[in-house]
């Protein structure tokens, strides 16, 4: 399908260039008045109206034509005004055209639609593009150099080459010039040609990989070999990005796994506690998210600004219940620890299942956190995993701080490495005790609100995430936060590199080997602590 | 049946009793324990720093020196507990101990007692004599193991020696702290060995335990050779004949007591602490 | 202690000679009452009950095992159930290839997940599974292969009490997701199911599942007597020294490593040997026994009934496993909370088990009478000590 006819482009270049020294001054009537000659009687009046409507220099006009394009102009019967509708579950949600004001919402029946056939849809397409780049405003320019791309013939290439001439801007330059390259690989000319594959040498737009390996098969051997050359340099790039990508998605299901298991590396780590639990106290936090959203359906957007405090709060508290419940009574047991540690998140999961239910709940994902950030063709990074892994570190900086430089922090150390030490200059242990347990479980909390965006929150949440927690500490070293940063971006990044090659599941199961095999080369993990105190 | 022995011992050859048994202890030169040049470091630490020692055959030693002199970590080295960054050491003139394990060097001929007493405490004292016995102590033959008479009678001059008679069928965890110092010596005795290492033998015993441990330590000389490792001076100077100072991973001295108390920078070392 | 050989370890076990009867007992009761009793007589036992009662002997065999490494040496294996399956999955291939062509694609060869999935032969590790014995021997090499290999790195590198916990439950989890892969070639999710007949003998009549309760019987009393003799004797002993104190066993002479791999090993044969006689009884094996949630059951039923104490394991799986099958019936809902809530109370108030609060009260009665009994073959005596 190509944008551009001949005719009308002489047309709308004579059109702009008379009102370009005018297009300071927005004339609403005027504009109202030919937005109101789009609905005449007759398509080649329409057509007219449409010329006459582009040569207006007015916000607006470029939204008019793409609703007119999209079949979203009608005009309300009551008043034969021109009116942009949307649907709406009562019939139309309607915007005027000239101010772009809602107009509230009307009946199906109590509008009728601009009605336009394909000759009028062409008109309207090249209209578009080619008001949009003879447009001030350089982002709709560089937009609509973008649609250009594979939607070019010989006729008007030339016209594009016109703009191209009178574009200053380095970027819309190149993205017209990709353009028109694509367009010059079908000249008869070798040069041209080669010339062409020069400039879309690392375009990365599928279009130009299709027209380029189409090459392989043109007459001329030097074109061949151009056409080669710049496939292999795109094949590279390519290759970079997928290898960004992968990166992209290692280091995020690293910081997943950084989130799950920093909890742990307090509670395991700092106080030799295995907690079991520690699963369902992420589960928990998951749950509060969605506890939120539920009492507070107006503010999805910032139900998770609100969820984090407070899955802080609900899974730290239950982490101390457990300690001063259960726990403190098993110290210097592990095995028994594990074990309680372990019922208590049994009875977590049922209690679950009884009080909400067996399925899985449904957690709103905020308008902010979906859609992806498009740095090119080919590469994209979703929102919710680049907050994910920007929050993780951020987790990851504050518990450092908190645990460097403040009393509390330095009260945890002293705890952690000489108890009765600890005891004898004055600390109270058992409070300690119970708030280190309380910040571990809080976090793993906030790591639940995190995951409540990416997988499905059910009582089995925290199942899934235990082994894997327990594997980063451990793989990382016992006592050594560092370690578990490290070894949890480790791991993420390992797995997501093994798993084009093995499959998912294949992956899963290598790494655990790994680790199992690691373990056994070095009992301390990645980052061991030394000294004869960690013989004991 | 004789492949599959054959595949049993490649498959077990770490346990290959060779290295203890073929290379017979060879004391000729004198000393049976060398440590040359043996340095430890803990995280920049150095616990043992270029330590050089010899113990020679049937001695009586006694090692002193303040805390952190790097004794413990000794010990640790000779009997295969911790590995050091460099050194040598060599039990007699052929058996390299850093190449041995901990139980190949058990079987190799030295046992030790630790600092804290340590036996088997669901154990009753005579079965931590029987397991502590000198014996072929492969998984298999433990489990068919037979007590021969002579073993028993072997026992029971050991429950003589440490004076445990009365106890010998109570369990090791209801001993008095004395008794089960007694009886972490009693197993050494058991193991029959050549070297004994005596980590802090008479610490929370009483004044006549204490004695009695003296005589015992004293009469073992000879026949084994002994290092004693100990704070209690009093002790050491009624059992030293040789007494080696330690002091920053290091030897400070070495000679007899009365040598050693008037060398001028062991004096320093103790009085300044 | 002063018995012979032979003797010994039957003398001064009380628990264990109460349990060889009741089970005797059992074995007798259980084939006349379902087989003998008319049907419609109250005193008949339904086929179902004896399964169940056959499936609670597997359960008391797999209990059996972990107590040795557990109880005996230390070792909390969170990975037990993987051996169990294992042997499980050994008995479920040769009780697939005995259906032969009567799958429902009636393909002669290939069991009906292959067909489906277009496989055109038999993969190399279904040879030979045709043939009982073969079966069997699989039945005990595979769990017991798995077991040294893992033990082999696991002990000499050391890794101890929780860390070896933690890796004993990867491995179960990821043999899981392992089984879970239909590439695998055991029948992905569904497992293997649909079991016709074994040794020629229909699984559907009352006579076999009669006789696979009396083989699972004979299976649990032997089993018990070679634990019996092995805890009795001076590696067992030498496996409780290490227990309780590793360093030493290790500077008294023993090559500590290799203590734990043998029991491992033999822990793992049993543990293999129960599931390959739980699988024909409840005609099905898939990859959620392997799940990590069975090892760690298992290890509530050995602490829940005593560790340290053979007998004390069986009756605290027989135990706890009735009370499931109960409260599954009963009150679905409550099973989780009462299983949790079990974990919690036992680690928590009974360190030692039902056994080790009935040998309380007995030491105390006791106590008056006997003063510092000649204990030096007391099991029980030694694992309330160490308590």
């Amino acid at each position: 399908m190509k944008y551009f006819s001949f005719l009308t482009f002489n047309l709308l270049l004579f059109a702009n260039g008379l009102l370009l020294p005018s297009n300071a001054h927005a004339d609403d009537s005027n504009f109202a008045a030919g937005v109101a000659a789009l609905n005449a009687d007759g398509f080649d009046a329409k057509e007219a109206a449409i010329a006459k409507l582009a040569a207006i220099d007015h916000p607006r006009v470029i939204p008019v034509l793409k609703a007119m394009l999209a079949g979203d102009l009608s005009s309300r019967k009551e008043d034969d005004r021109i009116v942009i509708v949307a649907d709406h579950p009562e019939g139309y949600r309607l915007t005027d055209v000239v101010s772009g004001e809602e107009l509230g919402v009307a009946g199906k029946r109590d509008v009728s639609k601009v009605r336009i056939n394909n000759s009028i849809r062409g008109l309207l397409r090249e209209t578009i593009a080619s008001l949009s780049l003879s447009n001030p405003d350089t982002k709709i320019r560089l937009a609509a150099a973008g649609e250009l791309l594979g939607n070019l013939d010989v006729e008007s290439a030339a016209e594009v080459r016109r703009y191209l001439d009178a574009e200053q801007h380095p970027r819309v330059r190149v993205a017209m010039q990709a353009a028109l390259a694509l367009v010059d690989l079908q000249s008869e000319d070798p040069h041209t040609v080669i010339g062409a594959v020069g400039v879309l040498r690392g375009n990365l737009h599928p279009q130009v990989r299709g027209a380029l390996t189409r090459l392989g098969e043109h007459d001329d051997p030097e074109v061949r070999r151009h056409a080669a050359k710049a496939l292999s340099s795109i094949q590279t790039k390519l290759d970079f990005y997928s290898f960004i990508e992968t990166l992209f998605f290692g280091l995020s299901l690293g910081s997943i796994l950084v989130l799950a298991a920093i909890g742990l590396a307090i509670t395991f780590g700092v106080m030799k506690v295995i907690n079991m639990a520690h699963g369902e106290l992420i589960m928990l936090g998951a749950y509060t998210t969605y506890a939120i959203q539920q009492m507070f359906p107006n503010h999805i957007e910032l139900s998770l600004l609100m969820a984090v405090p407070a899955a802080f709060v609900v899974s730290g508290l239950a982490g101390v219940a457990i300690e001063r419940g259960v726990i403190r009574f098993l110290y210097g047991r592990p095995l028994e620890t594990l074990l309680a540690t372990f019922g208590i998140s049994l009875i977590l999961q049922q209690l679950v299942r009884t009080v909400v239910s067996a399925q899985n709940v449904t957690v709103v994902t905020p308008q902010w956190l979906s859609g992806s950030w498009q740095i090119n063709p080919v590469l994209s990074l979703t929102y919710n995993r680049l907050y994910i892994l920007i929050f993780a570190l951020m987790v990851f900086a504050g518990l450092m701080a908190l645990l460097r430089r403040t009393p509390m922090g330095l009260q945890m150390r002293a705890v952690s490495q000489n108890r009765a030490m600890a005891k004898a200059v004055g600390i109270r242990t058992e409070w300690v005790d119970a708030l280190t347990f309380g910040l571990g479980s809080g976090i793993a909390g906030i790591a639940g609100v995190a995951l409540s965006q990416l997988t499905n929150v059910g009582p089995n949440l925290g199942q899934a995430y235990i082994i894997d927690s327990f594997m980063v500490v451990v793989f990382g070293g016992v006592g050594n936060l560092w370690g578990t940063l490290v070894g949890g971006l480790t791991l993420g990044v390992g797995n997501k590199f093994l798993e084009p090659m093995s499959g998912a599941v294949l992956a899963k199961i290598l790494w655990l080997v790994f680790i199992i095999l690691f373990i056994q080369k070095r009992p301390r993990g990645l980052f061991p602590q030394k000294g004869r105190a960690a013989e004991d | 049946m004789r492949g599959l022995k054959r595949l049993r011992e490649f498959v077990r050859r770490d346990l290959s009793r060779d290295v203890a048994a073929s290379a017979a202890l060879d004391t000729s030169h004198g000393p049976i324990l060398y440590l040359e040049g043996v340095t430890v470091s803990f995280d920049g630490f150095k616990a043992l720093n270029d330590l050089n020692l010899y113990i020679n055959d049937g001695e009586l030693r006694c090692i002193i020196g303040p805390n952190g002199a790097g004794k413990t970590t000794m010990m640790d080295v000779i009997t295969g507990k911790t590995r050091p960054d460099s050194g040598a050491v060599y039990f007699g003139q052929l058996i390299d101990l850093l190449k041995l394990s901990e139980p190949e060097i058990a079987e190799a001929g030295i046992g030790r007692k630790f600092q804290r007493p340590t036996v088997f405490e669901s154990h009753s004292v005579f079965e931590n004599l029987r397991l502590a016995m000198s014996a072929n102590k492969a998984v298999w033959a433990t489990l068919t193991a037979q007590l021969s008479g002579q073993q028993r009678d072997r026992i029971e001059e050991v429950l003589d020696i440490i004076g445990l008679v009365g106890e010998m069928h109570r369990n090791a965890g209801l001993l008095s702290h004395g008794q089960k110092q007694w009886l972490e010596i009693g197993m050494l005795l058991m193991q029959n060995p050549r070297l004994l290492l005596v980590d802090e033998p008479v610490a929370g015993m009483t004044l006549q335990e204490t004695e009695r441990t003296a005589e015992l330590l004293t009469s073992l000389a000879g026949r084994h050779s002994v290092v004693v490792v100990e704070h209690d001076m009093e002790f050491v100077r009624s059992i030293a004949k040789t007494v080696t100072v330690l002091h920053e991973g290091r030897v400070l001295a070495e000679g007899s007591m009365a040598d050693v108390q008037n060398n001028p920078e062991v004096v320093e070392v103790y009085l300044g602490e | 202690m002063r018995g012979g050989p032979i003797t010994r370890f039957l003398l001064n076990d009380r628990g264990g000679t109460i349990m060889l009867s009741v089970l005797l007992a059992v074995a007798v009761l259980v084939p006349v009452l379902n087989l003998a009793v008319p049907a419609d007589s109250p005193l008949h036992l339904s086929t179902y009950t004896v399964t169940l009662l056959g499936k609670y002997l597997c359960y008391a065999l797999l209990a059996l095992a972990l107590d040795l490494v557990w109880g005996y040496c230390g070792i909390l294996s969170l990975g037990h159930a993987a051996f169990f399956a294992l042997g499980g999955y050994a008995m479920g291939m040769y009780l697939m290839r005995q259906i032969g062509s009567r799958g429902v694609y009636g393909h002669p060869e290939l069991p009906d997940f292959m067909v489906f999935l277009n496989w055109q032969e038999l993969p190399w590790y279904w040879l030979g599974f045709d043939m009982f014995w073969f079966a069997l021997l699989m039945v005990i090499v595979v769990p017991g292969l798995l077991a040294f290999v893992f033990g082999w790195f696991a002990f000499r590198s050391r890794v101890t009490g929780v860390y070896l916990s933690i890796i004993t439950q990867a491995l179960t989890y990821a043999l899981m997701l392992a089984f879970f892969r239909n590439e695998m070639g055991f029948g992905g999710n569904n497992g293997l199911t649909d079991f016709k007949d074994i040794l020629g003998f229909s699984l559907q009549s009352d006579a076999t599942r009669v006789g696979l309760f009396l083989a699972s019987a004979i299976a649990l009393a032997a089993a018990y007597l070679i634990c019996r003799f092995i805890v009795t004797s001076k590696l067992g002993r030498v496996l409780i020294a290490i227990r309780d104190t590793e360093d030493r066993a290790r500077f008294v002479g023993y090559r500590v490593e290799n203590y734990k791999l043998w029991a491992f090993v033999v822990s793992a044969v049993l543990a293999g040997i129960a599931g390959a006689l739980y699988v024909p009884q409840v005609g099905i094996i898939n990859p959620g026994e392997f799940s990590p949630l069975n090892s760690i059951e298992l290890v509530i039923w050995v602490a829940v009934g005593g560790r340290g104490t053979l007998y004390g394991a069986v009756a605290g799986a027989l135990l706890v496993n009735y009370a499931k099958t109960y409260f599954t019936g009963a009150m679905p809902e409550a099973w989780l909370f009462a299983l949790g809530a079990l974990f919690v109370l036992v680690t928590l108030f009974l360190p030692r088990g039902i056994v080790g609060l009935l040998n309380r009260r007995r030491m105390k009665r006791q106590s008056g009478r006997h003063d510092a009994q000649t204990g030096a073959a007391h099991d029980d005596q030694h694992a309330e000590q160490s308590a």
